[in-house]
């Protein structure tokens, strides 16, 4: 549960959390997260054998890439088929109801395409970097893989993650609600790396980056953002990228909106002056309420939210149960998480699990006894900048209900007393 | 500098204890940074410098701004309604109107400030040489990018027309689309005003217990798709 329990520091840390943990009274807990197991599985419980144990299984490479054991065949993406025209351009959600520590399982990364995904063999993939640069260079993967590496863990959200839920709560559900937001340990080369081997000339200021999928999906960004932690990526978690995050090469951009860190990137070009493209005019913008739209809102604010109890996950009966969460933000570090039981009324500080990366997802845990009367959870995450993760309300008074993008609003989860969970807003 | 330096800062990087690595890093910076000041060579050398010809395959970009990058071609407005009625209007509807969950393209002037906003081409679309640079890049969407150069600026100069921007007699060409002044121009800010909530982390007795309504519930509501099991195929809502 915690990593560094040899440093002494993380040793009082962990000795304390079981402390606190424990004070709160016997623990008529356990099946948090295997909750209906139980009477399931009596056959096999002692002093009968488990089937199992009485044969013997497959041998090494029956599965030479494995798999999730079967009994975990719910944990899949998801999507919202009346949200989208076609499936070829649409986006998927990951099951964070169902997911440990602060890696999303290559599998489980949600997705969004424009044109599909695209299968594209790295054999004949190519980077072009051109435009206001004095050597313009083709690069295969082969000359990509062989630049000086660097590994990272990052997030990547979508900045439609909420967006359906600005007008009132409309999904019951953790996975549709949050479930555009992955992370994972990304390795690749600083662009900025690439980009002092084209060499710069000195008018350039913006670069368009642009995929080989159908869509041809670009987008603009500032020099200076690709200049500072922007990466050139082909690995995720230990292996290539999968078809679906871009393989074999992406652009990630941490801490900004999902839709910059563009896949399957085939072409870098230096300008003097944004593009505009569709995806950062017609879409990627944000709607306010004088009808004014908001350009160029590249950073993912703070957030967090609490991913047990959640509407997957209900609450077995009273007793003592540990309140379980994921907290981010675009601007760097994760400073603290606060929770609340009575709807953001009076508040406690959560435990933070290390480690606490930039731009990365940070777990949190609280220790909670129910008992079995209605309540109201939430969480609330604050910075590193000291900005504070707003509530619907405050975002709905400055943003009104239409901007789709960029809802990073505390989540109420409403507990009702036969420990069902609700997805509600609050007045 | 030289590539020595820097595949110095590589090498040595791996093989150094941390304190020599240290020094071996802070020096590697300094001297990327005189010599990048200085105009420096290239680095590593890998790859292969681009040609002219590669580049013009893939330099597709038309910018929104000034439209840089708009290639050589024309196309008028009645051109653009064939090719529109054959490669754009199962989708889209032959006047823009869309089909089903299909993107609409005409429209939806002054419905931002109500309930259903309805950003159109037409209502939202701030620049001109965009939309040409969308057709060319990603349309017809299950064949794109297949269109001649001016079938692209003949389907613009439809599309332009039928939301009442241009006039019937318009011919789209590389000069006259970046003039063309979309009506949502200059309802667009493009500085991030953020944070623009004023949010505080207190502690205790934040509002009043009595304030804590809940004025909406997605409980009840038939809208979520199943979690658990195999995808669910829930129609449209």
């Amino acid at each position: 549960m915690v990593r560094e329990v040899d440093r002494p520091s993380g040793r009082m840390r962990l000795r304390n959390a079981r402390r606190n943990f424990l004070r709160l009274g016997a623990a008529a807990a356990g099946g948090a997260l295997l909750g209906r197991a139980g009477g399931a599985a009596a056959a096999s419980s002692p002093p009968a054998e488990p089937s199992w144990s009485m044969e013997v299984g497959p041998g090494v490479v029956d599965r030479p890439y494995g798999r999730p054991a079967k009994f975990e065949s719910d944990v899949i993406r998801r999507d919202v088929p009346w949200l989208t025209a076609s499936r070829q351009s649409s986006v998927s959600f990951s099951p964070l109801q169902s997911m440990c520590g602060i890696i999303t399982p290559n599998g489980l990364f949600f997705e969004r395409y424009h044109a599909g995904r695209v299968d594209a063999d790295p054999r004949q993939h190519r980077l072009l970097i051109h435009g206001l640069v004095e050597r313009p260079l083709v690069l295969s993967m082969d000359d990509i893989v062989r630049f000086p590496a660097v590994s990272r863990i990052h997030f990547i959200e979508c900045p439609a993650n909420g967006g359906m839920e600005w007008r009132e709560a409309q999904l019951n559900s953790l996975q549709f609600t949050h479930g555009m937001i992955g992370c994972a340990e990304w390795t690749g080369v600083p662009l900025s790396t690439l980009l002092d081997e084209v060499g710069l000339r000195q008018e350039a200021k913006w670069v368009m980056v642009e995929g080989a999928d159908g869509a041809r999906m670009n987008r603009s960004l500032p020099l200076a953002k690709c200049l500072d932690d922007c990466l050139v990526v082909y690995g995720q978690n230990g292996e290539a990228l999968r078809p679906e995050q871009g393989y074999p090469l992406r652009l990630l951009v941490p801490g900004w909106e999902g839709n910059v860190s563009v896949k399957w990137l085939r072409r870098i070009k230096l300008g003097d002056q944004p593009w505009f493209s569709r995806e950062e005019t017609s879409k990627y913008t944000d709607m306010m309420p004088d009808g004014r739209s908001r350009g160029f809102t590249w950073v993912n604010d703070a957030k967090s939210v609490i991913t047990f109890p959640c509407p997957e996950k209900p609450v077995a009966g009273p007793g003592l149960y540990e309140i379980r969460g994921l907290a981010w933000s675009g601007h760097g570090k994760v400073k603290a998480v606060d929770v609340s039981f009575d709807g953001g009324v009076n508040w406690q500080t959560a435990r933070l699990h290390d480690p606490i990366l930039s731009k990365a997802l940070t777990r949190f845990s609280m220790p909670w006894r129910w008992d079995g009367g209605p309540a109201l959870l939430e969480s609330r995450a604050v910075d590193e900048t000291g900005y504070v993760q707003p509530t619907i309300a405050q975002l709905r008074e400055e943003r009104g209900t239409n901007s789709i993008y960029h809802n990073n609003a505390i989540q109420t989860w409403q507990i009702k007393p036969d420990g069902k969970v609700f997805n509600v807003q609050l007045g | 500098m030289f590539s020595s330096a820097r595949h110095e800062r590589f090498f040595v990087a791996a093989r150094s204890p941390p304190r020599r690595r240290a020094v071996a890093l802070a020096c590697a910076f300094c001297l990327c940074g005189f010599a990048a000041a200085a105009g420096s060579p290239e680095n590593f050398g890998y790859g292969k410098a681009a040609t002219p010809a590669e580049i013009a395959g893939w330099d597709i970009d038309a910018r929104g701004g000034d439209g840089a990058g708009l290639p050589a071609g024309k196309g008028d407005v009645s051109h653009g309604t064939e090719v529109f009625i054959q490669q754009c209007a199962p989708c889209h509807g032959t006047f823009g109107e869309g089909e089903g969950r299909y993107p609409k393209l005409i429209g939806g002037e002054g419905t931002f400030t109500g309930e259903r906003p309805e950003p159109t081409v037409g209502s939202y679309w701030p620049f001109a040489p965009t939309l040409w640079d969308y057709i060319d890049r990603a349309m017809p969407f299950a064949t794109p990018h297949t269109l001649s150069a001016d079938d692209v600026y003949a389907v613009t100069a439809y599309i332009l027309n039928f939301n009442n921007i241009v006039p019937g007699d318009f011919v789209a060409d590389r000069d006259s689309l970046p003039k063309v002044k979309m009506p949502n121009h200059d309802n667009f800010s493009w500085e991030d005003p953020r944070p623009d909530t004023a949010a505080t982390a207190c502690m205790t007795n934040c509002i009043d217990p009595k304030a804590v309504k809940v004025i909406s519930s997605a409980e009840g509501k038939d809208l979520t798709p199943r979690t658990s099991g195999p995808l669910d195929n829930m129609n449209a809502k």
